[in-house]
């Protein structure tokens, strides 16, 4: 009797009668654990090949370790530097353009104060956001080609004088992975700062309204302190991922000719381990990338949990 | 920025412009690529198109239709999207309800799993060598099983059923349901925003993927329509078309940039279409996913 077994506190029954219990509940959640162990930890176990020497015939545990010759290899071979040039420098700059602009767009977009105009602009930005980047990169190599209209526009405007095929210039790539990225998710990392804002009471506007606040003070007194929170937590998550650059876009908008600026962490694992079957050496900078993020998420956690009380645990 | 309250202020008005100007944006380059698919190639070339076709042609459309992988790889996708994204929502959400029960034996161990995969991985050629190792490899299988289960997804899910009011579940169980036929009768109608979140997430990453078919996908009558794109966009495959094309179309009226175009619309159009049905939700997934458990 289901019922009856409820009125009994469940310390007191045995484990065999509580799993007898939980049998359905059981069932339903063992499956997925079973999933995570095979490809969520399984893979870690793989992470070992980097202290290997693999070779894709021979099994993993086949294979002879090597110590640490691998990092020994990939620190001195001058890919690394560039690598953690590239990766950085696209890192820092989405770092500082490609996360305030959300806020400040979002910031912008609450003081529309007609509600059917403010839902169409939320509806357009949103767009690009589900649009997929093998398309936006066939765009985009339309639009900045030497014939394409980016062109045409710098001409006319008299700010370049011939055509520059953008796209095979690398000291153009940052700019254009990073201002291509802002153009696809600026409305869509908006959302959570507008969630955010809607869910502050209209009783602090009112007062600072009487106490003579401008718009201005309002926003930077009242919406900005309480959006903070969302604010640390998006910063934390932006932090811990400066290493994990947008694989799918820069896969599509990279070239031979701008491979010295677009080669990131991860890009790198591809290119090296797949294309050049070198998989040892590939994992051992994917490891470093790996810790690097815990390292800066844990990093950032603690600090914005001591100066600012929010934290994600 | 100081207000100055003798005059009119114009911030309202600037602010509109800017906004508009950001949709101009947002929109124009879509706008730019649909009009030119819709001209006709020879005339496209030579420039000068902006707000909209000058000579109207459906040529690359045809073409597009007329061929045979990207009509395979068209429905590929499709297959890919609806058959991964239902069996994703299910069995993500099945984990989730019995997830949200506080009494589960083991909740902690599983919390304490399931956070960890969401800030480390083995990374991708582990990740290869493992569905290599499980035969997944030029198999559709690949869209499906290894993309089934996501943890974070269960976390929303969890929240959204901790709502729900357990006594609609507790006459369930009086009337002698199992928790597997009370998820399925009673917790899944109830959940339909969730669910529809969930499954507007996972789909869209679905149809829009197209390294999965690029990596672990050497069958050309496997890949998907983002992949089949990202051979012709990147790899520039241009020749492999013309092959394809049958014969009653002139090569003149196409070229591999009109077919490029068009195929990238049509590529879009379905998440286009279904957008404006599931907006009402994603906004509110994205709002339950920010709050912590």
């Amino acid at each position: 009797m289901r019922n009856h077994m409820d009125q009994i506190p469940l310390r007191k029954l045995s484990l065999k009668s509580r799993i007898y219990h939980q049998r359905y509940l059981l069932f339903m959640a063992l499956p997925a654990l079973v999933w995570m162990i095979v490809f969520n930890y399984i893979p870690m176990y793989g992470i070992i090949i980097a202290f290997k020497r693999y070779r894709i015939i021979k099994s993993i545990a086949d294979s002879p370790w090597v110590g640490l010759a691998n990092f020994k290899e990939l620190f001195t071979e001058g890919d690394f530097s560039m690598v953690m040039k590239n990766t950085l420098g696209i890192g820092f700059m989405r770092l500082f353009i490609g996360f305030p602009l959300p806020i400040i767009f979002a910031l912008f977009l609450n003081e529309i104060k007609h509600a059917g105009f403010k839902r169409t602009i939320q509806t357009i930005s949103y767009l690009p956001h589900f649009i997929s980047w093998v398309v936006l990169g066939g765009i985009m190599m339309n639009w900045l080609s030497d014939a394409g209209l980016f062109n045409e526009i710098l001409m006319k405007t008299g700010i370049i004088d011939e055509p520059r095929f953008f796209l095979a210039e690398p000291e153009s790539f940052w700019n254009i992975a990073v201002f291509s990225d802002v153009w696809k998710e600026l409305g869509w990392g908006a959302i959570i700062y507008l969630a955010a804002i809607s869910g502050i009471s209209p009783a602090l506007y009112e007062a600072a309204t009487v106490d003579g606040a401008n718009r201005w003070q309002k926003m930077m007194h009242i919406t900005m302190p309480s959006i903070m929170p969302t604010v640390s937590i998006m910063l934390i998550l932006a932090i811990s991922g400066i290493l994990t650059t947008n694989f799918d876009q820069i896969l599509v908008l990279r070239n031979a000719v701008n491979q010295s600026a677009s080669d990131v962490i991860d890009i790198f694992v591809y290119r090296v381990g797949f294309k050049m079957n070198r998989f040892s050496y590939a994992q051992a900078i994917s490891l470093f990338k790996s810790v690097v993020a815990l390292i800066l998420l844990l990093g950032a956690n603690q600090i914005s949990k001591k100066t600012q009380g929010h934290s994600l645990f | 920025m100081k207000i100055n309250r003798n005059k009119p202020d114009v911030f309202p008005k600037v602010n509109a412009l800017l906004m508009i100007l950001i949709c101009f944006i947002t929109l124009y380059p879509i706008w730019y690529t649909i009009v030119l698919s819709f001209n006709d190639a020879n005339d496209a070339q030579m420039g000068g198109i902006y707000w909209w076709p000058r000579v109207f042609s459906l040529k690359s459309y045809s073409a597009v239709f007329a061929n045979a992988s990207i009509v395979n790889a068209f429905t590929i996708s499709v297959l890919r999207t609806v058959i991964g994204t239902l069996t994703h929502v299910f069995f993500t959400a099945m984990t989730a309800y019995a997830f949200s029960k506080k009494r589960l034996i083991g909740r902690n161990i599983f919390l304490a799993i399931g956070t960890f995969t969401m800030f480390f991985n083995g990374g991708l050629i582990p990740f290869f060598l493992l569905l290599k190792n499980l035969g997944m490899l030029n198999n559709f299988i690949v869209y499906i099983v290894p993309t089934m289960f996501n943890f974070f997804h269960l976390i929303i899910f969890t929240s959204f059923f901790r709502g729900i009011p357990g006594s609609l579940e507790e006459s369930a169980m009086i009337d002698g349901a199992n928790e597997f036929r009370t998820f399925v009768q009673i917790i899944l109608p109830l959940s339909m925003p969730v669910l529809a979140t969930i499954a507007l997430f996972h789909g869209v990453w679905n149809w829009n993927d197209f390294f999965w078919g690029v990596i672990f996908v050497n069958d050309e009558a496997l890949q998907p329509i983002g992949t089949y794109l990202y051979r012709i966009i990147a790899e520039t495959a241009s020749s492999n078309m013309k092959i394809n094309m049958p014969g009653a179309i002139s090569l003149k009226a196409v070229n591999s940039q009109s077919i490029k175009l068009a195929t990238m619309v049509v590529a879009t159009t379905p998440i286009v279409l279904t957008y404006p049905f599931l907006q009402k939700y994603f906004v509110k997934g994205v709002m339950i996913g920010s709050v912590k458990e």
